[in-house]
Order: C-alpha cells, then sequence, then structure tokens
C-alpha cells in the first residue's frame, strides 16, 4: 500500500469523527504546549540569572576571609579564627601576573543626610577599579578617585533613589552630605541601572575604602574582587591569588576564592534541573493525551471491525491493517502536536507582551522533543489498539455488525 | 477450479466440539455457477469463509487453481484472497466515510497501484454496474441495490477466478435483487465461478448447479 494511500485513509477516519478528533487533538496540543512553554519559561529564567551575573563584571573573581570548605583534618585548636583580609592584602594582590585588577570592598549601613532629610544607605568602600571591574554606570559626575588607596577621601558617589529623596529637583553636586558623623562631598550619581543580583543600586553610595574603614571603625575588608586580565586567565589568577594570600597569611590557607564562572556554572546548572524537571512534569500530560490515544484507538478499533474484517477479506494483510491503524494514531498526534506548537507561539508572544524585559526565548529542543515525544507516544500507545485490530479473526469481524 | 478434499471444520464450543463441516469433497470447475443452500447450522457459511480463505479447516486440503491454499501463511492467504476471490456480502459492506468509487478501488489501493492508474479501472468497473454517474456518492446517498451493485464492483475489480457471495439479495426487494442477480449472472457468462449461499429458493433454483447441506454434509448436488 502507498504513503500516500495509508495517510488519506487514516485522514479520512480521522475527519469521519470531527468530535472525536476535536477532543483528542486538544489533548494532545494542551500537553506539546505546556511542554514548550514551559521550557521557554525555564530557559527565560537561566538566561536571566546568566544576564545577571554577567552584569555583575567581567572574569572576575571573588575572595573571602575564611574558609568555607572543610579539609578533614583535625580540628585545630589554636589559632583557628581565620585572619581578616586587609588593605594590604588587597594591594599584594595586584603582583599576581594573571591580575589586572583588584577592588577591595568594606560594606556597611549608615544614615545619610542632607540638611534635615535623612535615610538609611548601604555604604559601599571601595577604589576607583571597582567601577572598572563592575562597569558602573555615571549619570553625573565622576566616580571615585584614583587616589592613593589608604587615604580617605572625603568624597561620595550616590544612587539615583539617595539622591531623589535627600535632593529632590535640586543639584546634588559639589554638595556636601552627613553619612553618620563624617562630611562627604558628593562628586558623582550612579546611572540609573537599577537592580543588580539583588542589591539595589539606587540605595548605594560609594566611599573611598579607607573613608569606609575609618567610618565603621573596621580594618577588615568584607571582600576583595579581582579581575582577571582575561578569560582564559582566572584559573590562574585564583592560583595567584590564593599563593599570595598564603605567603601573607604565614601559610594559611585562610581565604575562600570564588570565580564568576563557578557561580554561574552552579546557577546554570541548577536551572536546568529546574526546567527540566518543570518540562517533565508537562510531559505527564503528554502521555495522558498518550492514553487518550490509545482509548479513542480502541473505541475506534471495536467499531470498525466489520471495516477490519473486510479490509482482510480484499486482501488486506496483518501488517497494512496494523500500519493503517498505527498511521492513525500518528496522524492524530502530529496534528495535535502541530496545533500545540502554534498554541505555544501564541502564548509566549503574550507572555512576551507582558514581560517585554524578560529574555522569552523557546530553546528548539523543546520544540523537537516535544514533536519526537508527541510522535512516539501516538505510536506507542497506538501499537495495542492496531495489534488489535490485525488479529481479529476476519470471519467474526466480517459477522459483528 | 476448486478442490476440496474431505474438508473438515470443528468449532470448540465450550466442552463441545461442533463439527461445521463433515468430510466435505468438492469440485467446482472454471466458470461453473452454483448456489448452495440449507437450512440455519447446515454449514454453508462456514464452507463459504472456507472457499474465501477466511477460515481454515481442521483438516482437508484445498485447492485453488492447483496451489494446495491450506499450507499458505497468512500473507499468501491474504494475496490470494486479493487476487482470485471476491466477496460479495448481505450488508454489502460498504465503507461508510468512503465513496463509491474509493470503495471500489479499496483493493487497488491495498495492492499498492498509483491513484491515476486505479481512477481509469474504477470508472470501467462502476460502468459495468450502471453506476458511473453515482460514483461520487457515499454509500448512504445510494438505495440498497446500488450498494450492492457498488460491492459487486469492488468485488470484481481485481478479475478473481472466484465471486462468493452470501446472500447476496437477502437485505433487497424483489425488483433490486433482481437487478444484482443478473449482474451477478453477467459476470459468471464471462468465465467467473460464481457460488451463491441463499436461503431463497427461486434464486437458489437459477443457479446451474444446485448444492444443498444438511448438518455440515453435501446432501445434494444437483446439475
Amino acid at each position: 500500500m502507498r504513503v500516500g494511500d495509508t495517510v488519506r485513509y487514516g485522514f479520512s477516519n480521522v475527519s469521519g469523527s470531527p468530535v472525536r478528533a476535536f477532543l483528542l487533538l486538544l489533548a494532545m496540543s494542551i500537553g506539546v504546549a505546556s511542554v514548550v512553554m514551559l521550557s521557554t519559561l525555564g530557559e527565560a529564567a537561566r538566561l536571566y540569572v546568566i544576564n545577571q551575573f554577567s552584569a555583575l563584571g567581567t572574569h572576575l573573581l571573588i575572595v573571602l576571609p575564611g574558609r568555607s570548605e572543610t579539609t578533614g583534618g583535625a580540628p585545630p585548636l589554636l589559632g583557628a579564627v581565620p585572619r581578616d583580609l586587609i588593605l594590604d592584602d588587597s594591594n599584594a594582590l595586584l603582583r599576581g601576573s594573571s591580575v589586572s585588577r583588584v577592588a577591595p570592598i568594606v560594606v556597611g549601613s549608615a544614615p545619610i543626610s542632607f540638611r534635615s532629610l535623612e535615610r538609611e544607605a548601604t555604604i559601599i568602600g571601595t577604589t576607583v577599579d571597582y567601577g572598572e571591574i563592575r562597569e558602573i554606570a555615571i549619570s553625573q559626575g565622576r566616580f571615585l578617585p584614583s587616589a592613593d588607596i589608604k587615604r580617605g577621601d572625603a568624597v561620595c558617589v550616590i544612587g539615583e533613589t539617595i539622591r531623589q529623596e535627600l535632593f529632590g529637583g535640586e543639584r546634588a553636586l559639589g554638595q556636601s552630605v552627613r553619612i553618620s558623623s563624617y562630611r562627604y562631598r558628593v562628586i558623582g550619581i550612579l546611572g540609573d541601572e537599577g537592580q543588580s543580583l539583588g542589591m539595589e543600586m539606587g540605595d548605594a553610595v560609594f566611599i573611598p575604602v579607607a573613608s569606609a574603614q575609618a567610618l565603621f571603625n573596621t580594618e577588615s575588608l568584607f571582600r576583595i574582587m579581582v579581575q582577571a586580565t582575561q578569560r582564559e586567565t582566572i584559573p590562574s589568577a585564583k592560583e595567584d591569588v590564593i599563593r599570595i594570600l598564603r605567603e601573607r597569611h604565614d601559610g594559611e590557607d585562610d581565604v575562600t576564592v570564588i570565580t564568576q564562572d563557578a557561580i554561574l556554572g552552579t546557577f546554570d546548572r541548577i536551572l536546568k534541573a529546574l526546567t527540566y524537571t518543570v518540562v517533565g512534569i508537562a510531559a505527564i500530560s503528554l502521555a495522558v493525551a498518550g492514553v487518550l490515544i490509545m482509548n479513542v484507538m480502541l473505541v475506534s478499533v471495536s467499531q470498525r471491525t466489520s471495516e477490519i474484517g473486510l479490509l482482510k477479506a480484499l486482501g488486506g494483510s496483518r501488517r497494512q491493517i496494523l500500519i493503517l491503524f498505527l498511521s492513525e494514531a500518528a496522524l492524530l498526534s502530529v496534528i495535535g502536536a502541530v496545533s500545540g506548537i502554534l498554541i505555544s507561539f501564541a502564548g509566549v508572544s503574550a507572555l512576551d507582551g507582558l514581560f517585554p524585559t524578560f529574555p522569552l526565548t523557546t530553546p528548539l529542543w523543546a520544540y523537537v522533543s516535544a514533536l519526537i515525544v508527541a510522535i512516539v507516544t501516538g505510536l506507542v500507545f497506538g501499537i495495542m489498539p492496531a495489534r488489535r485490530a490485525a488479529r481479529l479473526d476476519p470471519v467474526d469481524a466480517l459477522m459483528r455488525h | 477450479m476448486i478442490e476440496l478434499d474431505s474438508i473438515e471444520r470443528v468449532f470448540q464450543v465450550g466442552d463441545e466440539e461442533v463439527h461445521a463441516l463433515k468430510h466435505v469433497t468438492l469440485t467446482i470447475d472454471k466458470g461453473e455457477y452454483l448456489s448452495i443452500m440449507g437450512p440455519s447450522g447446515s454449514g454453508k457459511s462456514t464452507l463459504l469463509n472456507i472457499l474465501g480463505l477466511l477460515d481454515r479447516p481442521t483438516s482437508g486440503t484445498y485447492r485453488l487453481d492447483g496451489i494446495d491454499t491450506t499450507s499458505m501463511g497468512d500473507n499468501e492467504q491474504a494475496d490470494t484472497r486479493r487476487h482470485r476471490i471476491g466477496f460479495v456480502f448481505q450488508s454489502y459492506h460498504l465503507v461508510p466515510r468512503l465513496t463509491a468509487a474509493e470503495n471500489v478501488a479499496l483493493p487497488l489501493m491495498l495492492s499498492g497501484m498509483a491513484p491515476k492508474e486505479r481512477h481509469v479501472i474504477v470508472e470501467q468497473a462502476l460502468d459495468n454496474v450502471d453506476l458511473l454517474d453515482r460514483a461520487e456518492h457515499r454509500p448512504d446517498q445510494l438505495s440498497g441495490g446500488q450498494r450492492q451493485r457498488v460491492a459487486i464492483a469492488r468485488a470484481t475489480i481485481m478479475q478473481p477466478t472466484i465471486l462468493l457471495a452470501d446472500e447476496p439479495t437477502g437485505n433487497l426487494d424483489h425488483i433490486s435483487g433482481e437487478s444484482v442477480i443478473e449482474v451477478l449472472e453477467a459476470l459468471n457468462k464471462q468465465g467467473i465461478i460464481l457460488i451463491v449461499v441463499t436461503h431463497d429458493m427461486d434464486i437458489g433454483e437459477r443457479a446451474a448447479r444446485r448444492i444443498r447441506m444438511v448438518d455440515g454434509s453435501i446432501s445434494k448436488d444437483v446439475r
């Protein structure tokens, strides 16, 4: 039997009972559409997080005081407290051949006031390099001065929210604000870049790191951001950092170095796993659609028993009848899958309209796998009814009418 | 040519064995016109099913045109049905979704013939049964007699050696039945073996050779 005839014959069966076909296609297309749309959302979430991390800067390493991993050795009894990171450590890191920039960071919270207005702000003490590493946008003035790292100039760069709340329509640049009990001159306003990885840049106030140390009365750094010369040198930069700090800390490995790639990789894996899980759950609806196909095909076989008997009497072999019924099931699932993909197009573009900033792109594998799964489901669940049809005894089949 | 040699067919019904056919031996020559009559349960339908290769005998041999069919596999039997045997049923067995022409084309479709080639042959077959103007009608738009003529066109489209008709006029009024029988007889005159199973004495008597069955055996064979 010709392929074209097989398809046409199957199609005549499908269109012969439109309600049945419609309900079945509905089930199949909902299954396929949910697989495609959920994988789109999962992929979008992954891209969103990756973009956020990339906004953190490029070729980045973060140095934290203390070791976060257990080495399995005997519990240290003496001198177990990790050494703080200090400014000299930060300066020393610049010796590393793979290190291009270093930004020490001190973070704290303090009230900032201008005349009678006061509000709480996140104070970040760092150097000019921080601005370079994070590619911080400045809307007015400039970022922190590139003076001696140990010199605590009384200058600050404020976020957009702070500027609005303290100065309103007034010119902020050049004005003097009070942070705790110190006075600082505003030399720059941050660009309105919004949120970056959970930190509201609008609420941030940058001051020189030495000033922050004085402000919070501490020598120790919150962390040090290190930029490697290029992507390929990130591992050697990491080695440099660990080696230099070990030398400075009397041979103790008491810092943790996190590379941006490692964090990215972790998030990437987590979100991928999450996407697959959600898609897997959606795939259950495809299996349900498959059971429906089986059910409908079984009904179809018993309704068309005499037709099967006739086909056998006319010289149709078991194989031909098997193929006829299988192709009908496959036809149903292909049409269902295609309409499901069309529905998901509509759904994704609707979501795109609602959340224009969210990077919604459907990965190709979503379409391909949904299509394949739909067809395979149709075939797998179509086999049983088709075999039943093929095995019918022609005499019995013709008698039942 | 059909040669049946001591065909037996035993059905298992519960604990009981039912002998539907008991040592039936029968030879039918090319171009014969045969009627099989008998009461219900006499085995005439079973005989027809065996002749049509829809059923296998429990024992005995069935040779069709000199070839032993009892040793054939399923696919071979299907092939033989397709090329050598035509069926006409009491209830027509037309596929309701398909037009008259598509119904007639079914055997050609199963044999893998291209749609264009089929078209010519189907038109000729419909013309033979005087239904060319009904080609695009579906079965529910045709009268009983027309439906049976479509079924006959389908049964003969592969130019089989045997035409098996099981109560071909059973669902028809007298006039339609008459026209159907005339079509069948015309086919027989062209050389096809026509075997009609019927309850209707008038129809049965028209055949040149009349077989009567009782209790699974041939009780009368009149020429």
